[in-house]
């Protein structure tokens, strides 16, 4: 009995600091998942679009890495209680715990990012990967001049073979005997900061003759980069814009929108739109994107440009469908 | 130099005490050794010489009374301090590094610096210069770990006079060495002596203490009782000092009446882990009352053929009937068997095998055999039992002291002796097999262990006696069969003169040409 | 020669440990200091955090319950001389076994039946996945401490493989089981005990199930045959195998029942608190375990406290990271290895000034006794 009244109290407690919070500014929070504020990739990406969002409005806001799967609803409830609203989960491995919370907390708004949480006061922010490694797989195969081109993974799992397969697809659509060598770093956490072995892998996919190489591999991908410059081949970069890292040998990045759609999450808070449901992010209002800035422009060939654009709008009137691997676990090619 | 710098003891000890929890190992001890002499102390095993050594290297540090170096009050905290003090120690167990040459573990602790080259200069110069000078010849770049014994031994005396000792502390020193080996150490000693250099001599035989020493001191249950000047004393007096009651140094016994074999060992070949032959081709028998005893100088294969008998390691060949069992010695070892058959065994080595340092003396008490139904109720083992029937054990054995909760390492040599000893006898086994009994045992102890012996002989158990002692051997057994280099040389009775079964130690087959 | 034992043995087991914590505490607070914070207001949040309210009572509980099993699972190989390093692999395992029994029953049993079964499958997947470095130790010899360690990585993949390939429900983006139903949920003491104000906090019934394996390990070791075997043979293997006791049989047997207990571990994390089996669910409880099982000095009680100590560090040391946001998860994590190195490395570092001025303090009372 007591444990419901502390709910309701803390309920109606919270609905009294949202309503405050519309009013005046809000107090967003997120809470990343294992790899952390600084991980150079998807969680850092989710801080960079907090920091956006503070610098332009002058809202703080805090934040929460969490050590182990226990501290996740944890973190959740306890930035809740204190009437943090936004509440911005980063990472699918979030998805249990904030169905749990938010229930308990249902006036507070939170967004999950990568995931789909079906609940009425919970906004799921998904990208479809499938089609930026697409465009991205297509650019590989253009630029190849062997016909070859390769994938260096980071951890196995099916968000990042969602990342190949579209890769793969896009391919395959360029140039149907092209040969592609997938790698995946490893099977546990640690594969997504290891650019050493990153490099090693990428070294051995340019000595079977590749000669692009497009990373989903977080700080893993910096060891594949690096190699591509060093070997005088071509990386790709992955998550945030990282033509810059090695202008010239980097032929374009697979720029996934997460600072974007933190930024907007808290936006739309603040300015009382925020609503629950399913964002789909895409090649559609760049919520996924190819990168062309000065750093890769040399790289890009005029018939690049236009093959790949006509793909873009291909996929976004629905011509042209990119399997996406994590509806069967399983990809076509 | 020093030696005219102070012309009084060089050791002086004031009113020594040391307990160890409700154990007084030390009481009050005074004790004053005179530069230049050989002073041997002697004592049963826990009588506390050990711990009075330990405290004036540093190991321990004394909870009262001081200790005088030279007439200078010492402070002695640690072994360091000690070195500092000019005492050196050559423990019973050498504190040498194998591998290493012998100029290396020279001035191991001692490098001079963070280059090697230089130190190992300095020290080869010096332990030139000291090997002639104490007449102690050793090879310095031989590795310590093939050189025999004896010289291993020479090696710990070398470093810890190039440690600049002017006292040395010896821990037992002829436990390991052949008779030779022991002799060329006396002569060593008096060397020192010579020199100037004050020796302690710690030892439980009689003999060496009246063949080297200039005064002896007498220690028992923890308190110095007697001082003597070498010369003025006898053998009979300081054993009946030492125990405290006057003690028999022979051993008296009838004529062993030997009954059916109940053991045979048929073609017993074993091999170490290297692959070298350490038991070749050993066959014998051990009837009911009587003791066989096998002599042979230690590591001629004495401990392979003891472990092999025994289950605990596997042979080459070889088969051993106790009783009715045959058991073939080349499969899975298993002690548990041989036990179960009627055998017991008191290991060679107390410490590392025959008990478990950790261990109170209740478990210790059950080692081995914890698996009898008797020591467990239930899923449990019965504490309350075990408890019982090792104080029983106790108060028959005198094992001191008479707790059953002190752990083994606590006891003297001679007391642990006493707890294996006891497990192993009082089983009432059919086949007993002894090794080294009274190693590093003292003499009331000494005593006590070969009366057991006789009595289970007595008793109509068949005796298997292992050990280095000739003259142990020749006074318990009824035969005696020697080893050498794996090989059983010959039976003779025990009447067979000393010189007869040396040549037989020393491989020398055919004596009755001699 | 060993100096133990001659310290009372409230030094030993309390005066010494508590002189470690402090001195790791302060060491902590000076690294606090460094990065500008109040190491008071520091030590403040750990205690609030961990025993101040509730919940973070319960959560303590909670981390306590995996470092019992764990340091358990370590101190029962240390009695044999076994270095068991590879708790953290077979915890995982295990956790995949106490799974498998969830998803079997959950739907047909209540949870009290799928609990017996659930003991049963992650003891026994815990213990198999033991038992090859045991193996290999007791035949071949190769070290446990490398085999264990290695065994940890190929449990890692292997659990992704299984997470990521036949475990997870179609469509599911996350490598992780489905969640279990009521049956195959242990319940919460919060919900068992509704008076007792335990907040949202995860504890389960697995605490209790750790405290009866506290009292199993210790009647094993303490006062079994098999205890005084695997005693014997750790304390002296040559001994032990005078005395008719098998190495093989030593090795084999203490690594599986170590290898069990580290299964058990999933009890309160798969069954208890997640109610699936996630990816690296274990979180590095496995290694906490050998530094728990140090500082218990192997002793079921000791075991306690350790966890206590370390569920407090964990669950202080979220509130702390959550309550000063400049004292990272880093700087968490560098305190806990603080107490860990000061607890468990630099055990013997206060040991001989303790023991001199106690040696000082006796000496005075055996000359006042003798005047």
């Amino acid at each position: 009995m007591k444990k419901t009244k502390a709910i309701i109290c803390t309920a109606v407690l919270s609905t009294v600091m949202a309503g405050a919070a519309l009013a005046d500014s809000i107090k967003p929070g997120i809470v990343y998942d294992f790899g952390g504020r600084n991980d150079r990739s998807f969680n850092e990406a989710a801080y960079r679009g907090a920091e956006q969002f503070k610098a332009r409005t002058g809202v703080k806001f805090r934040d929460f890495e969490i050590q182990n799967p226990s501290q996740r609803e944890q973190a959740l409830r306890n930035f809740a209680r204190r009437g943090l609203n936004p509440i911005i989960t980063v990472g699918f491995a979030q998805a249990g715990a904030l169905e749990k919370v938010a229930k308990e907390f249902p006036d507070t708004q939170f967004t999950i990012i990568d995931t789909v949480v079906d609940l009425p006061n919970v906004r799921s922010v998904v990208f479809k990967e499938q089609d930026g490694s697409y465009l991205v797989g297509m650019l590989a195969e253009m630029a190849s001049k062997t016909g070859k081109v390769g994938f260096v993974g980071g951890m196995d799992v099916p968000l990042i073979r969602k990342f190949a397969c579209g890769y793969k697809q896009g391919v395959k659509a360029a140039n149907p005997d092209a040969e592609v060598f997938m790698n995946m770093t490893g099977t546990t956490g640690a594969a997504w900061t290891d650019p050493v072995k990153g490099g090693e892998l990428a070294l051995s996919q340019f000595a079977r003759g590749a000669d692009v190489v497009y990373h989903a591999a977080g700080g893993t991908g910096i060891g594949v980069l690096q190699a591509a410059a060093d070997q005088g081949k071509l990386g790709i970069g992955v998550d945030s814009n990282q033509n810059h890292l090695h202008p010239g040998h980097i032929l374009t990045s697979m720029v996934k929108g997460v600072d974007a759609a933190v930024d907007k999450t808290m936006t739309d808070a603040m300015n009382g739109a925020w609503t629950p449901g399913v964002l789909v992010l895409g090649l559609e209002g760049d919520g996924v994107y190819w990168a062309l800035d000065e750093f890769n422009k040399d790289l890009i060939t005029p018939e690049m440009k236009a093959a790949v654009d006509q793909a873009r709008a291909d996929i976004i009137s629905g011509k042209i469908k990119v399997h996406d691997y994590m509806t069967d676990n399983s990809c076509p090619l | 130099m020093n030696a005219q710098a102070h012309q009084g003891p060089a050791i002086e000890l004031k009113g020594i005490g040391k307990s160890f929890g409700p154990v007084v190992a030390n009481k009050d001890i005074d004790l004053v050794v005179g530069k230049g002499s050989v002073h041997g102390i002697i004592g049963e095993n826990g009588a506390g010489k050990s711990t009075l050594m330990s405290i004036l290297y540093g190991f321990y540090t004394a909870d009262t009374g001081e200790i005088l170096i030279s007439g200078k009050k010492a402070h002695i905290p640690d072994s360091k301090a000690a070195i500092e003090s000019g005492i050196g120690m050559v423990h019973q167990h050498f504190m040498l590094v194998d591998t290493f040459s012998v100029v290396e573990n020279i001035m191991l602790g001692a490098e001079g610096g963070a280059m090697l080259d230089k130190g190992i200069d300095d020290a080869r110069k010096e332990l030139k210069r000291l090997a002639e000078e104490y007449d102690m010849h050793v090879d310095p770049d031989a590795i310590v770990g093939e050189l025999p014994v004896g010289l291993q031994q020479r090696v710990e005396i070398l470093k810890a006079l190039y440690r600049g000792a002017d006292i040395l502390i010896l821990d037992e020193p002829t436990g390991v060495l052949t008779p030779a080996e022991a002799d060329h150490l006396f002569r060593i000693l008096d060397v020192l002596r010579n020199e100037g250099k004050t020796v302690l001599l710690i030892t439980h035989k009689l003999r060496e203490i009246m063949h080297i020493t200039d005064t002896v001191s007498v220690m028992r249950r923890g308190e110095m009782v007697a001082t003597r000047k070498t010369a003025e004393t006898s053998m009979s007096e300081l054993a009946e000092l030492m125990v405290g009651r006057s003690v028999l140094l022979e051993v008296e016994k009838q004529p062993a009446k030997p009954g059916a074999p109940l053991l045979k060992v048929e073609n017993l070949n074993v091999k170490d882990e290297r692959g070298v032959m350490r038991v070749k081709n050993a066959s014998l028998e051990v009837r009911a009352g009587e003791i066989l005893g096998i002599a042979g100088v230690s590591g001629n294969g004495q401990s392979e053929l003891l472990k092999a008998i025994s289950g605990i390691e596997k042979a080459q060949t070889g088969k051993v009937t106790i009783g009715t069992h045959v058991i073939d010695l080349t499969g899975e070892c298993d002690a548990a068997a041989m036990r179960d058959y009627g055998m017991s065994h008191v290991p060679e080595d107390r410490h590392k095998m025959g008990l478990v340092n950790a261990f109170s003396e209740a478990e210790n008490s059950i080692l081995g055999y914890h698996r009898e139904p008797k020591y467990s109720k239930g899923l449990l083992l019965d504490k309350e039992f075990i408890r019982k029937e090792a104080m029983e054990r106790i108060e028959k054995y005198d094992i001191r002291p008479p707790s059953t909760e002190l752990k083994a390492a606590k006891f003297s040599g001679g007391n642990q002796q006493k707890i294996v000893l006891a497990r192993e006898i009082e089983r009432d086994p059919d086949v007993l097999i002894i090794g080294q009994p009274t190693r590093g045992v003292d003499i009331g102890a000494i005593e006590y262990i070969h009366k057991r012996i006789i009595e289970m002989r007595d008793a109509g158990k068949a005796v298997l006696l292992v050990s280095v002692e000739l003259d142990e051997i020749r006074s318990l057994s009824d035969r005696i069969m020697v080893m050498f280099d794996g090989e059983i040389m010959g039976e003779r009775g025990p009447e067979a003169s000393e010189q007869e079964l040396g040549l037989l130690m020393a491989g020398v087959k055919n004596t009755e040409a001699a | 020669m060993t100096k133990q034992g001659q310290l009372p043995r409230w030094v030993d087991y309390g005066l010494l440990p508590a002189l470690n914590l402090i001195a790791a505490f302060i060491v902590s607070g000076l690294v606090v200091v460094v990065i500008g914070e109040d190491p008071f207001e520091a030590v403040k949040w750990i205690v609030y955090g961990a025993l101040g309210y509730g919940e973070g009572v319960g959560f303590t509980l909670f981390y306590a319950t995996n470092f019992i099993f764990t340091g358990l699972a370590v101190a029962v190989a240390f009695h044999a001389g076994l270095f068991n390093i590879g708790g953290e692999g077979q915890a995982y395992v295990g956790g995949l076994g106490i799974a498998l029994a969830c998803l079997a029953l959950d739907a047909y049993m209540p949870w009290y039946v799928t609990m017996i079964f659930a003991v049963l499958g992650g003891a026994l997947f815990g213990a198999a996945w033991a038992f090859i470095p045991a193996w290999l130790q007791a035949k071949r010899g190769s070290h446990i401490v490398i085999t264990t360690i290695m065994f940890n990585f190929i449990a890692s993949s292997l659990m992704v493989y299984l997470l990521a390939n036949l475990l997870i429900p179609q469509g599911s983006m996350q490598p992780s089981t489905r969640n279990f139903d009521v049956g195959g949920q242990l319940p919460l003491l919060r919900n068992m005990w509704p008076t007792l104000d335990l907040g949202q906090s995860p504890v389960n019934l697995a605490f209790f199930i750790a405290l009866v394996a506290c009292v199993v390990v210790w009647l094993l070791i303490w006062r079994t045959k098999l205890g005084f075997e695997i005693r014997s043979f750790g304390a002296n293997p040559t001994a032990a195998q005078y005395a008719g006791i098998s190495p093989v049989r030593i090795i084999v047997v203490t690594m599986l029942i170590s290898g069990a207990l580290a299964g058990l571990m999933g009890m309160n994390e798969v069954m208890g608190s997640q109610s699936k089996l996630l990816l690296d669910f274990t979180a590095g409880y496995g290694f906490v375990g050998i530094a728990v099982a140090l500082m218990g000095r192997g002793h079921p009680i000791g075991i306690i406290l350790a966890s206590m100590l370390f569920g407090l560090l964990y669950q202080g040391g979220a509130e702390l990271a959550f309550e000063i946001p400049t004292i990272s998860r880093e700087m968490i994590v560098v305190i806990q290895a603080l107490v860990i190195l000061f607890a468990g490395a630099l055990e013997h570092m206060f040991r001989p000034a303790v023991e001199s001025f106690f040696a000082k303090i006796s000496q005075t009372k055996q000359a006042e006794g003798a005047a």
